[in-house]
């Protein structure tokens, strides 16, 4: 087999051979069994309850799990503004960055709280260590929590049985850093040291190069914040170029390690769902559902991207190794391709290559992975998104067959179903509406003002986009995909750090963090609360492939609808006139 | 709301202290045992000068084997690619110019057999390697340039080559460590 496809096909079957085994050691540490890990972080988890005066055996309803999830996330957004705003006096700033303006601070802060990792300024200039360490990837390991703690209610919601009583949420955050999350970053931090990744509190180093010219080369604690950037499917940087920095991924193997790093969890929770409720066969088909829709966008991505660009095969040249603009020669075209698509499918956004210099196809296909967003999803919050579909599906496949619409022997009725609706057509809204007001702008050069300027100064809306065309319609298009689908990837030619950009994405990402973890932690509130009615022959199966598909073709024709005619005007149009 | 403000605000200390904290510390500590102390892997120039091994650097001269193209001039404090659209016609004539400095530099060489990498930017812009073709098509510049013979130069690029791992990924060259142990080279 070709050594590029070989290595993407080992770094799948890997994931999927780790994420069984540790599917069934989260559905252990939520259900409060023994687990090995306990004698160390075991001690650690009362240690850090009895010093914030928590009881963690108090059971809770999911509207106070909702209310403790938003103390806290209100908390960490007022402490992560401060660190941003007064960074240039604060601690740990070797370089001397200055502070951040308010508008970036807003967006910054917002996007790591929110998991998205949106990063409108350059981790070399634009953040202190102090920043790096004590905001972004505190915030980085937080907002992973906060997401497989929600998914750890609805698990608790969806067992066989009549219950207001879903746990304690403060429970199955602290369980979810000490238990899952830390102890993964610890043995992938530990890889990246020896792989060259640094790991150091000292500034810029400067060096001559072999050819005499001055260089500074930037360093930082890079170690610590790509294990859980990658762990917590946040995505966010510690350098401009993310992992395309040969210093944030220095060889093939950490390209391995962060690949698997970022599908891991993902791809476990599906199966501590399975452990958890005990319903391991439904869990396979949701898998599975992923699985295909994942491979019908990653399969045309890698075909594109090795065959290369049609308008440099006309210069006369030869690309033997595919289209490599904006990408690394350690990684090449297979493995870059293959990430590209599972950092979008899965709400990561780290990049390892430039997507904006991607071919349209590939492009289309990164676009559909955030427009869909639960081809596995976040950590925690892919479960989440992928429930509403299912929900959707069990009413419609209800209604096909006249049957009462179940899930988990619970009846579906008008309330959840509202709430779905609400929530999975919100998704298009704000991408759409978002997208209209940007192209208007820049279709009209509007002066915008103190809203934007580019770097020479001007104020005309067409100044922030790096392409023309289809293709720079996309850039927009994607800026707010990202956004929505709390992802964090860009088509980074975008100048996005101006107070337009910074404010209206950080409003979009706002509304798409949260209302998709309250709509499902209510409506599996609510189904919890029902009466429990044993499976009959009456009842709708969902665990069988037929079910699968209709998931499946319920999330495409939501999609397609919904987004067929702004693929039309970018990717599609770009691709069409390259042919 | 009022209920959880207490705990949250204590929650969330010992996490920070946990995870921004502790965390770091234990990392920063293995990495005392890695090699460089985890201050970035370093090797050793011809007059003993430590180079960071994994930031490419820019070369322009003819008697070294030149990087990829940067879209930020190999500035390792402020990395990023070009992100330029397949089709943007900026872009391509950029490439093309890329085409003809290098058809200059490397008189006698086949058009065709100048592989992409050494004409498209990198993500990062700090790419430490270029390709196995990318190395061999500037043999004859450098041999020219050194007097030495094109066999000579052929060899230490054929030690050179990193096999892929496990018969997974690229092959691929390190130029910074090809040139120095270039530099090394008697003649």
């Amino acid at each position: 087999m070709n050594p590029q496809i070989l290595g993407v096909v080992v770094m799948f079957i890997a994931t999927l051979l780790l994420a069984v085994p540790l599917g069934k050691y989260i559905a252990k540490v939520y259900s409060g069994q023994k687990v090995w890990t306990d004698f160390l972080f075991g001690r650690l988890e009362r240690l850090l309850f009895k010093a914030s005066r928590i009881n963690p055996t108090i059971e809770m309803t999911w509207k106070q799990s909702l209310t403790a999830l938003l103390t806290l996330n209100l908390i960490w957004f007022l402490w992560v503004m401060f660190c941003l705003l007064n960074q240039s006096w604060l601690p740990m700033n070797p370089d001397h960055n200055p502070d951040m303006t308010p508008d970036l601070a807003w967006n910054t802060a917002i996007s790591f709280l929110v998991n998205c990792n949106l990063q409108d300024y350059s981790g070399e200039t634009g953040v202190s260590y102090f920043s790096q360490v004590f905001a972004l990837m505190f915030l980085q390991f937080v907002s992973a929590a906060t997401g497989l703690a929600a998914a750890a209610v609805v698990f608790n919601a969806l067992k066989d049985r009549t219950a207001t009583q879903l746990g304690n949420f403060y429970n199955y955050f602290v369980k979810s850093c000490t238990s899952i999350l830390l102890p993964l970053c610890l043995l992938i931090a530990t890889v990246h040291v020896f792989q060259g990744t640094p790991m150091t509190f000292k500034g810029k180093d400067t060096v001559t190069s072999l050819q005499g010219d001055t260089m500074h080369v930037s360093r930082g604690p890079v170690a610590a914040f790509v294990a859980i950037k990658h762990v917590g499917t946040n995505g966010g940087g510690f350098f401009g170029a993310n992992s395309a920095h040969p210093f944030e991924n220095p060889t093939y193997l950490s390209n391995i390690v962060q690949m698997i790093a970022q599908i891991l969890l993902p791809f476990a929770m599906i199966f501590a769902f399975g452990f958890y409720t005990n319903k391991k066969r439904l869990a396979w088909v949701f898998w599975g559902v992923m699985t295909f829709g994942f491979l019908m966008l990653v399969v045309p991505a890698i075909i594109a991207e090795v065959h290369g660009n049609p308008n440099i095969a006309n210069m006369g040249i030869a690309q033997p190794d595919g289209n490599m603009e904006g990408k690394e020669i350690r990684f090449g075209a297979v493995a870059s391709a293959f990430w590209s698509i599972a950092t979008t499918v899965i709400s990561t956004g780290s990049v390892n290559a430039m997507h904006d210099s991607f071919m349209p196809v590939s492009g289309m296909n990164m676009l559909l992975g955030m427009m869909i967003n639960s081809f596995y999803g976040g950590v925690g919050v892919g479960f989440l998104n992928f429930f509403i579909y299912v929900i959707l599906a069990v009413f419609i496949g209800g209604l096909m067959v006249g049957r009462t619409p179940e899930f988990g022997g619970k009846k579906i009725e008008a309330r959840e179903m509202k709430i779905a609706m609400i929530i999975a057509l919100f998704h298009p809204f704000l991408i759409l509406t978002g997208t209209a007001i940007a192209s208007y702008l820049a279709a009209h050069d509007t002066n915008m003002g103190w809203w934007f300027a580019d770097a020479a100064g001007k104020h005309n809306a067409s100044g922030w986009l790096n392409n023309p065309s289809h293709h720079g319609f996309t850039e927009m298009l994607y800026q707010y995909t990202s956004s929505s689908a709390n992802n964090g990837s860009g088509f980074e030619g975008l100048a996005d750090n101006n107070p337009f950009w910074n404010i209206s994405t950080g409003i979009v990402l706002l509304f798409s963090r949260f209302l998709p973890i309250i709509g499902p932690v209510a409506i599996a509130g609510l189904i919890a609360q029902k009466k429990f009615i044993p499976t009959s022959s009456g009842t709708l199966k969902t665990d069988t492939g037929t079910f699968g598909l209709l998931v499946f073709a319920v999330k495409i024709i939501i999609a397609a609808l919904a987004f067929f005619p702004v693929l039309a005007l970018g990717p599609i149009a770009e691709m069409m006139k390259m042919h | 709301m009022k209920k959880e403000l207490l705990p949250s605000i204590l929650l969330t200390i010992v996490s920070i202290v946990l995870l921004a904290w502790v965390y770091p510390a234990i990392v920063w500590g293995i990495a005392q045992f890695a090699p460089n102390k985890g201050e970035g892997f370093v090797i050793k120039g011809k007059d003993n000068k430590d180079y960071y091994e994994n930031i490419g650097q820019n070369f322009t001269e003819d008697k070294y084997f030149w990087s990829r193209p940067s879209a930020v001039s190999y500035n390792a404090a402020g990395s990023g690619g070009s992100n330029k659209g397949t089709d943007n016609p900026d872009y391509l004539l950029q490439v093309q110019a890329r085409i003809d400095t290098f058809m200059a530099h490397n008189p006698g060489i086949n058009k065709r057999d100048i592989p992409s990498d050494l004409v498209t930017a990198s993500g990062s812009g700090l790419d430490p390697h270029i390709s196995v073709q990318g190395a061999k098509i500037q043999i004859k510049r450098i041999a020219g340039s050194r007097g030495l013979t094109v066999v000579q130069v052929a060899a230490i690029v054929k030690t050179h080559i990193e096999a892929p791992m496990f018969g997974m990924g690229p092959e691929r060259i390190n130029v910074l460590q090809l040139n120095i142990d270039l530099d090394k080279m008697k003649y």
